[in-house]
């Protein structure tokens, strides 16, 4: 490159037409920053990390700790039931069982009460789509257009409202708790509306309009696992009736895995339990309508407290404890 | 264009696509020829047509047609009367041939040559109208069968990638095949009559069969996983080479300012290769030299006329035109005016011109026949366009006179009365009247010679070199046309000479030659110009009885030693000779000839013989040397392509001195080389040449005394320069045309090539295109190699097109090479940017990115694919569709594209003052097949990670399947960016803006679909997802916890990689203290240095192991066991040092972690070489102290080393040695080898003078020795 500098074109001189332009883009000299990590830089970022996630760590599982929570399968528990509900032809027939269980400690603050499902492919994926969710909206929309297939219409042309295989299938126990104080049994006061996101409760569910919710659903059926049409999932509170009902949103946010848990129903803090659930002993009072025999299920019952970073689960401060400490002996190696 | 029309009798315009054959059309100045068009009639009067024909060859100088002879008597053409039949041969792609024959109503034949067609694509110039016959149209012209389209070449690059995205093809349907197999153990899991509830029914409530379940299901994940074909990478690719083209394009480096020319791409899609090439095959004239040809010498007569003015000149006028401006020798100048003086005072006195001394009389005729022994067309600048209308102003007279001109020319008489003084009284006359060129004459000469007022544009450069050099000795050119040339000469005035018959240049003859009638003597001059080794076969013999015979053989035999001085010099050689015919010779040939001519089957055969017949019995008149000035730059370009582990190789047509003594020059070959000359006469002899040299190439590898070797070598084997020392030096091969060809047989192939790859350098003189574009296959496919071909010519298409990578140079020999090359580029010199700089980036960005793209791919997919075990194998997928159609489209594009656009892992500075570098990209180190495998794991572990955190942290959780899915897209798209930012070397804001970008193009498109219409997507429905999961601390956290796992291993090694480079750096003083601390303690005990090859090769691997950049937690592992393995090494190996068959050297680097003081570090510095008897003799305390010198030398290499980054991977192998010495004793030795392409040169300055003798002729070697090992400690 001995004439590299006698070859370039001046500057300021009138440049022959072809030469290229001498910026930094097109030469390639854009100013340009070459990580260069010296010792401590490399040895405090790892410091930094490892210190970073122990703390957050530490943190996580702390909270994690602190959350109480009771878990129990009643799938066994009321074998009765489950033996009966696997003859689909039963369906009618009403079976109930209760299950004891016993508080050691106090659960203090919001307590949730939570239904749990094990080898329930909530997210296999032509069950996932089959819904509507225009028809869910609330509009008077042609479902034979949309996912629900199979279950979109009868034989006989009457649409299935709500349709699809995630509306059809809907969890239906119905699960009640007791507070055995002192041979006396005090129903816990439990709220069934606010559990499920504000948006889906007001802008993706919807029902459709009519003077009132049964004529609304005229001419549509229940989906056919359902005992009762879906403008009497409850009939106490007109707010928590049809689509909008809770239960039914949450059931339809499909959950991620196969064992999942989907909320239920929040305790209301009022009168003994305006802390929480005192300690003692409780009975689960349940409706048992859902089979899980059939796919090898489980059913749970879970009663918990919710911190700000979820629930009980601490994996994920231990992730980062674990993490934090990795970094920290890569830095020493 | 006008096309005629029969109906209405003139001519109307038409489009070209209306051109048939058979169609008349007529022709103006500056138009385009629209079809192969048969020359009827022109407006010049001699029914000549001159046309451009740059756009077939980029030759830009005019040629001359003809019309066809009888079409010449008429004085207008009119189609209504042509009547005549033509007959011609089938369409084909020859530009250079036509041969047809047109039969007149009357019976008569004419034949047709190339002459008479003008081919589509020229340029109509200096001619007003011109008219002819379609003969081929469309696509049956000789310009469109020429084209042969497009040349798709795919890269080595693309064609290893494909590979692997076969690979990825394989994984696909491994993955599919998987998820279908385990769907349809999930559906058999359920009996048919306990189907659950999620698992539906199809729409008639039937239930599928687990096998017809899993094969839906394998058809419907090949669409999930599809993104594992990285389909989009061979869009990123395109688009990053365009770049690449761009950037490349855009360099002023590449530019030459001289011609006003850049670099041209003209292959979009093999930049990558200029950073794989590793032999370059080059022609010699126009390539390595300039092409411009310089007059320098030449011997009139015997007597050597030096010119050395001229090369003073050159070197301070370099930039000038130089072949235009020559300075006369002065003592042949005065020759020259007393001979012109001499004539002069004869014309007038009407004697005989051979009262001139016989050796003035051969300069005089050496002049003429300088002027007019070519084809050099002479224009004046200002004249090529408008000479139209110059012409027809003395039309009528001039066409009556050539009418009657030609009348006598084309006649087939040979009757030699028809030479008469009177149609010499017409030229005279005619020029008198010519104002063309009479009048351009005398202001050529007025203004003088130095204004160049009359250009010559010739067909080849030293064709004009050779007219300039006349014209500086007063004896111009001055104007030419078909007939006749005029020359001015001094004194003499205008002289025109009658061109009886031109016999143009080929390469079986070598020669050329014109026929021509003297005007002052009236004689039958033949003057032939050629090859000295054919001419002076065809010299009149002489015997040695009389004095003229003697006088003239000694100036032959003088002739002949200057000519041998001249190609010593590196000069082209020409000779000049001359035949007087007699009038009945000429005669007789005439007859012969034109029977040649007008025959119609074997026309050029026939022509060819009847040169042979007139070149015979020559007068040496003399011979010329004309320079090819070397390139500028061109030593230094060779020798750093040469650095950077490139073979050159040189294919010239040019005969073997010049090309040797041109080699010698650009340092191609080195005087300390031994040279092996194979000139064979036949094929045996060839192949017994080859045995010997072979064998003897072998024995001196072996290391086997040179002498005796070189005794057996009686034929051809000379080594030029016996080899000082014992130490093999280099090689070089120089081989001719002849023995090539016999090379090149099937049989002698495979040894030829077993001896080339040998030498250093290869010469093959006198080859032919052809033999040049096999020898280029024969490299590429017998060695696997990547060839690259530069040339400048016509003669070297077929091997730039042969050749991986094809360069032209846009020079001198118009554009043939440029149109076949690939790039295009002005200089010689340029190619060392082009190849080391821009090769090297475009191969680094684009193996990155192809890697990266495969591990991006993979580890998406994955994520897929993990899912499918918790989904039931249904092929669902947690990735909201939108996601999966925009994430490699929108959301990770851009950074890898940036990256791959402009990433530099070397600046420009070091790539070019390090050319070793060159060699990780021939080495294909970049992305090595396994490297593919590396990214696969690593891919499939950062995919476990970004997985299963989210997995474990929201199992048995009310989480929803897109509040779940979403985070991982997130995750995924921080892991493979900060993926990215680690393998990105450097950071423009061009990077750093596009990494933004695209994070916050995610957040935005996903925020925006989020609080879109709930029931717009169907049927996912992720309405408020994003937002909120923005509001739930456990996103953060699962974000930020992800990709730092993900990444952890890939950082680490990252940052040990860093941290070696750091440890080089430490400050000289500390170093050398700790230093020789370190030796001292060695060298008490008493230390050991030599190592079990074994051992090296693994560290080696183990380095290698290392350098993937992909996690390896095994390897400090690895090298754990290497240093725990060492030990028992340097036990055994203690007392074997000198018998051990790898003389080694060893120095070390060390890093002793102390408990109390601060870190006490000593580098130091190994060195492995293998096979040099040399050090095997060299006892180990010789060695020993070598090391220690070299103790105080290395900082500077070290740091320099380490100033690389691609040298800095070996202080990632320092930094896990010394982290895993903490657990061994302090004097334990680690060992890591590497292979280091370092140049010693800078050690060899700096060690101390005693070892530099003691290691004399080593150094060099070092520098070749391209398998030195060295190893850290």
């Amino acid at each position: 490159m001995k004439n590299k500098t006698s070859s370039l074109p001046q500057e300021g001189e009138a440049r022959p037409s072809r030469c290229p332009d001498n910026s930094a883009f097109k030469q390639q000299k854009l100013p340009a920053w070459k990580p260069q990590l010296t010792i401590a830089a490399v040895l405090s970022s790892f410091f930094l990390t490892g210190v970073f996630c122990l703390s957050v760590g530490v943190c996580l599982i702390m909270s994690a700790n602190s959350v109480r929570e009771i878990q129990i399968d009643y799938s066994d528990k009321c074998s009765d039931c489950s033996k009966l509900r696997e003859n689909s032809s039963n369906w009618n027939k009403e079976c109930h069982c209760s299950v004891n269980f016993m508080l050691k400690e106090d659960i203090l603050g919001d307590v949730f009460m939570y239904y749990g499902l094990q080898n329930f492919y909530q997210n296999h994926r032509r069950y996932v789509i089959s819904r509507s969710d225009a028809q869910l909206l609330g509009r008077n929309v042609n479902i034979q257009k949309s996912y629900c297939a199979p279950f979109t219409t009868y034989r006989n042309g009457t649409p299935m409202a709500p349709c699809g295989a995630i509306a059809n299938s809907m969890f239906n126990d119905t699960i009640d708790l007791f507070y055995n104080l002192n041979s006396s049994v005090i129903q816990v006061p439990l709220l069934k509306t606010g559990n499920s996101w504000w948006t889906d409760k007001n802008v993706k569910f919807r029902n459709p309009k009519s003077y009132n919710l049964s004529s609304a659903f005229a001419g549509t059926a229940r989906p056919p696992y359902w005992q009762k049409p879906v403008y009497l999932l409850d009939e106490e509170d007109e707010r928590n009736n049809g689509y909008v009902n809770d239960d039914f949103i949450i059931w339809m946010r499909v959950s991620a895995f196969a064992t999942f848990r989907n909320l239920y129903r929040r305790v209301r803090r009022i009168r003994q339990f305006a802390d929480g659930l005192p300690a003692g002993n409780y009975t689960f009072h349940i409706s048992y309508n859902f089979p899980v025999t059939k796919f090898k299920g489980r059913k749970h019952v879970i009663l918990s407290t919710v911190v700000w970073s979820g629930g009980s689960n601490p994996f994920l401060g231990i992730a980062y404890v674990v993490s934090g400490t990795a970094a920290t002996l890569t830095e020493d190696i | 264009m006008s096309f005629f029309s029969r109906n209405e009798k003139k001519y109307i315009s038409r489009y070209w696509k209306e051109v048939k054959v058979g169609d008349f059309v007529q022709l103006r100045c500056n138009e385009i020829i629209p079809a192969d068009i048969l020359l009827l009639s022109s407006s010049d009067p001699d029914g000549l047509c001159h046309i451009e024909t740059a756009n077939l060859d980029g030759e830009t100088n005019l040629k001359q047609r003809q019309v066809v002879r009888r079409f010449l008597e008429l004085v207008k053409f009119d189609p209504l009367k042509f009547t005549s039949v033509i007959e011609c041969e089938k369409p084909n792609n020859d530009l250079s041939r036509f041969q047809g024959y047109i039969v007149h109503k009357s019976g008569k034949k004419d034949g047709l040559f190339k002459e008479n067609l003008l081919l589509r694509g020229c340029t109509i110039r200096n001619t007003e109208e011109v008219a002819g016959i379609v003969i081929y149209a469309g696509h049956e012209t000789k310009a469109l069968l020429n084209n042969n389209g497009p040349r798709y070449k795919r890269s080595k690059l693309e064609r290893q990638m494909n590979a692997d995205v076969l690979w990825c093809v394989l994984i696909l349907l491994i993955m599919c095949l998987f998820s279908a197999i385990g769907h349809g153990l999930w559906v058999w899991q359920y009996a048919e009559k306990k189907k659950p509830i999620f698992d539906l029914p199809g729409p008639d409530g039937k239930y599928l069969s687990p096998v017809l379940a899993s094969v839906y299901l394998f058809l419907t994940v090949i669409i999930v996983f599809q993104v594992m074909i990285p389909i989009s990478l061979y869009v990123s690719i395109e688009i990053v080479k365009i770049c690449q083209v761009y950037f490349i394009h855009q360099d002023k480096d590449l530019y030459d300012e001289e011609t006003d020319s850049q670099l041209q791409c003209r292959a979009l899609n093999i930049t990558e290769d200029l950073g794989q090439v590793q032999f370059i095959f080059s022609d010699k004239t126009g390539t390595l030299t300039e092409n411009k040809m310089v007059f320098r010498r030449c011997t009139v007569s015997g007597i050597e006329y030096s010119h050395d003015d001229n090369g003073e000149l050159m070197i301070f006028f370099f930039y000038l035109t130089i072949e235009k401006d020559i300075t006369p020798d002065p003592s042949l100048l005065e020759k020259v005016n007393e001979c012109a003086k001499h004539l002069e005072v004869m014309r007038s006195h009407e004697q005989p011109l051979s009262h001139l001394s016989p050796e003035l009389c051969d300069i005089f005729d050496f002049f003429i026949a300088l002027t007019i022994c070519n084809t050099v067309v002479v224009t004046a600048p200002n004249h090529r366009l408008t000479s139209g209308s110059n012409s027809s102003s003395s039309s009528s007279l001039a066409t009556s006179k050539s009418m009657h001109r030609f009348g006598v020319l084309s006649s087939t008489s040979t009757d030699s009365t028809l030479l008469k003084l009177e149609e010499k009284l017409t030229y005279s006359a005619q020029m008198n009247n010519n104002g063309y060129s009479s009048q351009q004459g005398r202001t050529a000469v007025g203004s003088g010679p130095g204004e160049g007022e009359l250009r010559y544009e010739a067909e080849s450069p030293d064709e004009a070199a050779l007219v300039y050099a006349a014209r500086a000795y007063n004896c111009s050119l001055v104007g030419r046309l078909s007939d006749q040339v005029s020359v001015e000469l001094p004194h003499l005035g205008t002289l025109s000479f009658e061109v009886l018959h031109t016999l143009g240049f080929d390469s079986v003859r070598k020669r050329m030659s014109v026929v021509v009638r003297h005007p002052l003597t009236d004689e039958i001059n033949v003057y032939t110009k050629g090859a000295d080794s054919v001419i002076m076969d065809l010299l009149l013999p002489c015997s040695s009885d009389d004095p003229w015979g003697k006088h003239q053989k000694k100036i032959q035999s003088k002739t002949q030693n200057y000519l041998n001085l001249y190609a010593v010099d590196g000069l082209r050689t020409l000779c000049i000779a001359k035949r007087v015919l007699s009038k009945e010779e000429y005669a007789c040939w005439l007859k012969s000839h034109l029977e040649a001519e007008s025959s119609i089957e074997n026309r050029e055969e026939l022509l060819f013989q009847s040169a042979l017949r007139i070149e015979k019995n020559l007068h040496l008149l003399g011979a010329t040397g004309i320079e090819d000035r070397l390139q500028d730059g061109v030593p230094e370009t060779i020798a750093n392509l040469r650095k950077a582990g490139l073979q050159i190789w040189v294919l010239t047509g040019d005969k073997q001195e010049t090309a040797v003594n041109i080699a010698y020059a650009c340092k191609l070959l080195d005087h300390d080389e031994e040279i092996i000359t194979l000139n064979a006469e036949s094929p045996e002899t060839c192949a017994v040449l080859l045995e010997q040299c072979l064998q003897c190439v072998e024995s001196k590898f072996s290391n086997t005394t040179i002498d005796e070797a070189a005794g057996n070598m009686t034929v051809g084997f000379t080594p030029l320069y016996p080899p000082s020392s014992p130490v093999l030096s280099s090689l070089g091969l120089v081989i001719d045309g002849r023995t090539l060809a016999y090379a090149l047989e099937p049989t002698l192939e495979d040894k030829f090539l077993a001896l080339a790859k040998r030498c250093r350098s290869v010469l093959c003189c006198r080859s032919t295109p052809l033999q040049k574009s096999m020898v280029v296959k024969l490299v590429r496919d017998k060695l696997k190699a990547m060839t690259l071909a530069i040339g400048d010519g016509a003669n070297d298409v077929s091997m730039i097109q042969v050749a991986d990578v094809g360069v032209g140079i846009s020079g001198q020999e118009g554009m043939q090479a440029v149109m076949a090359s690939d790039f295009a580029i002005p200089r010689f010199r340029h190619l060392e940017k082009l190849l080391l700089v821009h090769g090297h980036w475009c191969y680094s960005r684009l193996a990155n990115m192809v890697l990266y793209f495969f591990y991006k791919n993979a580890m998406f997919v994955a994520l897929l694919f993990w899912y499918q075990f918790y989904c039931g194998f249904s092929g669902s997928s947690m990735v909201d569709q939108w996601y999966l159609i925009f994430f490699n489209l929108l959301f990770s594009s851009l950074p890898q594209l940036i990256t791959g656009v402009l990433d530099k892992d070397v600046p420009a500075e070091v790539l070019i003052t390090v050319p070793q570098l060159y060699k990780s990209g021939q080495n294909m180190e970049e992305y090595k097949p396994h490297m593919f495998w590396m990214n696969m794991i690593d891919a499939m572990y950062q995919s476990l990670v970004c997985f299963f955190i989210p997995y474990f942290t929201y199992y048995d959780s009310d989480v929803d399947i897109f509040s779940w899915g979403t985070p991982i897209t997130t995750i995924a798209l921080f892991t493979i960016m900060l993926h990215l930012a680690i393998e990105t070397k450097t950071w423009t804001f061009l990077h750093w803006s596009s990494c933004i970008f695209s994070i916050l193009l995610f957040f935005f498109v996903a925020l925006v679909y989020n609080a879109s219409c709930p029931v717009c997507h169907p049927p996912s429905n992720p309405y408020w997802t994003m937002e909120r999961l923005m509001g739930d601390p456990m996103f953060y956290f699962t974000c930020i916890i992800s990709p730092v796992v993900a990444l952890l291993p890939r950082y680490s090694i990252f940052s040990h990689l860093q941290l070696g480079r750091q440890l080089s750096k430490l400050s000289p003083q500390n170093r050398t203290q700790l230093l020789t601390k370190l030796n001292v303690r060695r060298q008490t005990q008493s230390f050991a240095d030599s190592f079990s090859p074994s051992l090296v090769s693994y560290a080696s691997d183990c380095y290698k192991a290392c350098n993937q950049s992909a996690p390896l937690p095994t390897s400090p592992q690895t090298s754990e066991s290497l240093f725990q393995k060492h030990p028992k090494a340097e036990h055994t190996t203690d007392q074997t040092v000198a018998a051990s068959p790898e003389g080694a050297v060893l120095y070390g680097e060390n890093k002793l972690p102390s408990s109390a003081s601060s870190l006490e570090r000593s580098t130091g510095f190994h060195e492995v070489r293998h096979g040099t008897s040399e050090m095997e003799s060299l006892p180990v305390g010789a060695a020993f102290p070598w090391s220690s010198a070299v103790d105080q030398a290395d900082f500077s290499l070290l740091k320099w080393i380490s100033s690389t980054p691609l040298f800095s991977r070996i202080g990632t192998v320092l930094q896990v040695s010394s982290s895993s010495l903490q657990n061994e004793p302090q004097d334990s030795m680690c060992v890591l080898g590497s292979s280091l392409h370092v140049d010693f040169k800078g050690l060899k300055e700096q060690s101390s003078n005693n070892l530099q003798d003691k290691m004399k002729g080593t150094p060099a070697d070092y520098c070749k020795n391209d398998n030195s090992e060295t190893t850290f400690l």
